[in-house]
């Protein structure tokens, strides 16, 4: 648990209304908050802030919110919807953000558990799921909402216009003159700042409680590693249910003093990036994804200069950019180029991005691919990943500037503690810790061990450089019959990056070596077997050639190549694999809707290939069932040939 | 939400409307009341579209009379329909289509602005100023229609339901106290149509916006509208309330082609 020291830096500044007036009163003019309303940006100074934030709280308080209530709130980011956190801080009150986007029943879960009496919401469509839901939450008193727009027929007394709550506060901030101050003095840093639910994939919500000295201790960590200024920037458009955004868009803002910018819409987010220009931007990785899209889609449309120049410097963006930006010795000739490109291309391509301002660019909640990770760093845009939970204020590792690697998320952030269980699994400790799930001593009993360490669920190392790579999730990690770890899907991603290979299963626990299925990806490889003049007849026919098995011999070979070099991972090396006749499909239960491998399904019905990769076998006889879209049955069967790849020497290490 | 419907602010009296020796319109009587939405129904070739440009002064009827406001109307011609605040979208989208959404829109202010063409021109005294004001107007009504993430985008990239609200747009931005909508639904897909009638009823509601729609689809005719005229080979067949309509004989005559 954190103690006063580490707050002797503040300056008594320990909790987030004591830094927002802290703000005001310094910096008074500073832009604390910008709005794009009616095509204009307006912008809030942190002055304009704080005097709002003091009226929505005494308003608050004179509609009877006290100290240890919860205020639900849910919106798209709005200013006024962030002033509300502040305001229900400024009163000892914890703010519950909840996903907008959820339907009124998916909200009455979190609304009953958290004992909601007040709550703030965006607009007409969310006063009307809250109407609806009303009476099953039984404790709800007041609503009040941000945009009037369509409210005009609402006549119901327990609805409150923000504006009319701020006026009402602003009388009763003029009557009882001392008594906001008063109550900002008693908020305390181990009080609860915010409750964020976690999306609750495995039961029900739970609430986690986090400490105003958590998410401070949090986001003074980021912003001191990736030396984020008051003279910031920053796009606020993820759910500020998230705590991704709760940590970027409120505690970082109030700690480092930048500012946050919000949208007009979903819809205009893009077009609002490239105005705002933001010095900080977060977005997972499918956002840098399409954007990348795009960017090709429209180079292919260009004329034959531009692309010729576009691609001659990509190229030498590849080969030298990222090593520029990390600060690397580039040789001149190379370093040359870059600054030509940088005039003809980097340049411009960051201006259309939105991201000529950029000083670190975040991704985060999925694996990256490398390419699409160097594509950006390469281009000089300061993409980093990092790591954390809901219970971890989102701060576990960070990537420091000069030293990123892209299938880690990083080295431990300032502050936090990194330990591995003997199961692989990822413990952690530090500041930002969760104080409790709200009302769940048995989970908070769950979830943090003897030690004080919060157990992540997801299985990792520690590399040689102390940045920690996550392989998988804890419950799907096992054992090879010598002890070293297995995990199956760190070595099926690594595979699944090549673009030949569609689907991997990998097999390894409690057996000597690891074998793999693979399925390879029937566009991709016809393609490259059409250019070489490989006359084919379908997938099975495909999948049978020897050339196709040695290229995706190749591609493993890389992949052993790879995993030798880590330690904890080089036993892991894929000895045997064979390519399926068939594809796996979700129509045949091998995969899910959302097609996730159904491991333990496959291993059953395909125990004869099994069985023959583990004999040593050169090859084998498969006959399946498999379904055809119209319903027919059919069967398809083939003799797979077994290819052993070859593997490297595993160099121990002096421990 | 109870609405308050007017006195009549337009009322047309025995129109007949001639080509040459084609009668596009004989004898038809109806009226308008303030704040309510009126349609007008009937099978292709009935004469609606007539009946609006009779409305709003592209075409002259031979004979009958015209009430605008109790005043009897002289020949009227387009331009003047703008300035006595009646706007209108048209069958086929007619925007430019090289122009972003926010310049179509803002082409519907064009009535309301008084400086000349040369301080426009040079962005110089009132036209500076107007031009602020104008555009306030525009991006109220972009926020109403909620189309701001096209806002840049040249009309002719949209797709078709987007245009046609755009058209809505540039209708609305006039700001009319009688808007005329020639088959604002036409070519939609079932969502767009929600869209549509949404935006249609809150024009109505919010703005108190007198509304003469022409429409094939009577699912929506008969929810949104307040009465109903019914037009067959140019003779009205049938006025009333959806419902009086509904049961009307000729009516179901029309529609379903008995006795044709």
């Amino acid at each position: 648990m954190p103690t006063q020291a580490n707050f002797a830096a503040l300056d008594g500044l320990h909790t987030f209304p004591r830094l927002l007036f802290h703000h005001a009163s310094i910096r008074p003019n500073a832009p604390a908050m910008r709005e794009k309303y009616l095509g204009i940006w307006q912008t809030w100074t942190w002055s304009d802030v704080g005097e709002r934030v003091r009226a929505l709280a005494c308003g608050l308080a004179s509609l009877g919110f006290k100290r240890g209530d919860n205020l639900a709130i849910i919106g798209d980011n709005r200013p006024h919807l962030y002033m509300m956190m502040a305001a229900a801080q400024c009163l000892g009150g914890v703010p519950v953000p909840l996903y907008q986007d959820a339907v009124a029943n998916e909200m009455l879960f979190v609304l009953q558990d958290a004992g909601i009496r007040f709550v703030v919401v965006e607009d007409q469509e969310q006063v009307d799921k809250m109407l609806e839901i009303q009476d099953q939450v039984g404790t709800l008193e007041h609503i009040i909402y941000d945009d009037p727009r369509g409210m005009r027929h609402y006549s119901q007394p327990f609805l409150h216009d923000i504006h009319e709550l701020m006026e009402m506060g602003r009388i009763h901030d003029r009557n009882h003159s001392d008594f906001l101050n008063a109550e900002v003095e008693q908020g305390h840093y181990d009080d609860i700042s915010v409750m964020l639910y976690t999306s609750g994939t495995t039961g029900k919500p739970k609430g986690v409680c986090q400490t105003h000295a958590a998410f401070i201790a949090a986001a003074q960590g980021g912003v001191q590693v990736d030396k984020l200024g008051a003279d910031g920037d920053i796009l606020s458009y993820l759910p500020m249910a998230w705590v991704g955004d709760h940590l970027f868009s409120y505690a970082q803002a109030l700690v480092a003093g930048f500012t946050i910018n919000c949208p007009e819409s979903g819809d205009t987010v893009m077009s609002d990036l490239r105005e705002i220009g933001p010095t900080c931007y977060f977005a997972p990785p499918r956002v840098f994804e399409s954007l990348l899209t795009s960017v090709m889609i429209r180079m292919e449309d260009a004329g034959q200069i531009k692309q010729k120049m576009f691609h001659y410097f990509m190229a030498v963006a590849k080969r030298c950019g990222a090593d520029i930006l990390d600060g690397k010795s580039v040789g001149f000739g190379d370093r040359l180029q870059y600054w030509l490109g940088n005039l003809l291309v980097y340049g411009p391509l960051r201006n259309v991005l939105g991201m000529s301002r950029i000083r670190v660019a975040y991704t985060a909640g999925a694996a990256i691919g490398p390419e699409l990770f160097r594509f950006y760093r390469s281009m000089g845009i300061n993409l980093k990943q990092f790591y954390g939970q809901t219970e971890t204020c989102a701060y576990v590792c960070l990537q420091p500037d000069g030293q990123i690697k892209f299938d880690s998320v990083g080295q431990p952030a300032p502050g936090v503690e990194i330990r591995i269980a003997d199961n692989g699994e990822v413990l952690v400790k530090g500041p930002m810790l969760l104080k409790e799930y709200y009302k769940r001593p048995d989970a908070t009993a769950e979830s943090i061990n003897a030690d004080g360490y919060f157990m992540t669920g997801d299985a990792g190392f520690l590399d040689e450089d102390g940045h920690l790579k996550i392989i998988d999730r804890a419950k799907d990690v096992g054992k090879l019959s010598n002890g070293a770890m297995f995990a199956p899907n760190y070595i099926e991603n690594k595979l699944k990056f090549f673009q030949h290979i569609k689907e991997v299963v990998c097999f390894g626990h409690d057996r000597d070596m690891v074998c793999a299925f693979i399925n390879i990806d029937v566009s991709a490889v016809g393609n490259w077997a059409e250019r070489r003049g490989i006359a084919y007849s379908g997938y099975a026919d495909l999948a049978g050639k020897a050339e196709v098995l040695e290229l995706i011999r190749e591609c493993v070979e890389q992949v052993n190549a790879d995993l030798v070099h880590d330690s904890m991972v080089a036993d892991s090396q894929i000895h045997r694999f064979l390519v399926l006749h068939k594809e796996l499909d979700p129509d045949d239960d091998e995969l899910t809707r959302t097609r996730k491998v159904r491991r333990n399904f496959v291993a059953e019905k395909y125990k004869v290939l099994i069985d023959a990769l583990y004999e040593g076998k050169a090859n084998q006889f498969i006959e399946t069932e498999v379904k055809f879209e119209d319903g027919r049955r059919g069967k398809v069967s083939a003799d797979l040939k077994i290819i052993d790849a070859k593997t490297f020497p595993i160099v121990k290490k002096a421990a | 939400m109870s609405k308050k419907i007017g006195d009549v602010i337009l009322d047309l009296q025995n129109i007949s409307l001639r080509f040459g020796g084609v009668k596009a319109l004989t004898d038809i009587s109806f009226d308008v009341r303030q704040h309510e939405i009126r349609a007008i129904i009937g099978p292709n070739g009935a004469g609606k579209s007539s009946m609006l440009n009779v409305i709003n002064g592209v075409y002259h009827p031979q004979e009958g009379k015209i009430f605008w406001h109790g005043n009897e109307r002289k020949r009227m011609e387009p331009h003047m329909a703008a300035q006595q605040n009646i706007a209108r979208t048209f069958q086929n989208i007619a925007l430019f289509k090289g122009m972003s959404v926010l310049d179509n829109i803002m082409t519907g202010r064009i009535t309301k602005m008084k400086a000349n063409f040369i301080e426009h021109a040079l962005w110089f005294g009132r036209a500076r100023k107007e031009e602020l004001e104008h555009r306030q107007k525009v991006e109220e009504v972009i926020d109403f229609l909620e189309i701001q993430h096209i806002r840049k985008t040249p009309v002719g990239r949209l797709p078709y339901g987007l245009q046609k609200r755009v058209e809505l747009g540039r209708a609305l931005a006039a700001e009319p106290s009688m808007l005329l909508l020639d088959e604002p639904m036409a070519g939609m897909n079932v969502e767009e149509k929600q869209d549509m009638c949404r935006f249609i009823l809150d024009v109505n509601d919010q703005f108190g916006t007198t509304i003469v729609l022409i429409e094939h689809d009577m699912g929506v005719v008969m929810d949104i509208s307040d009465r109903v005229v019914v037009l067959d080979y140019g003779k009205k067949i049938g006025d009333g309330v959806p419902d009086e309509v509904k049961n009307n004989e000729d009516v179901i005559k029309a529609y379903l082609g008995a006795g044709h």
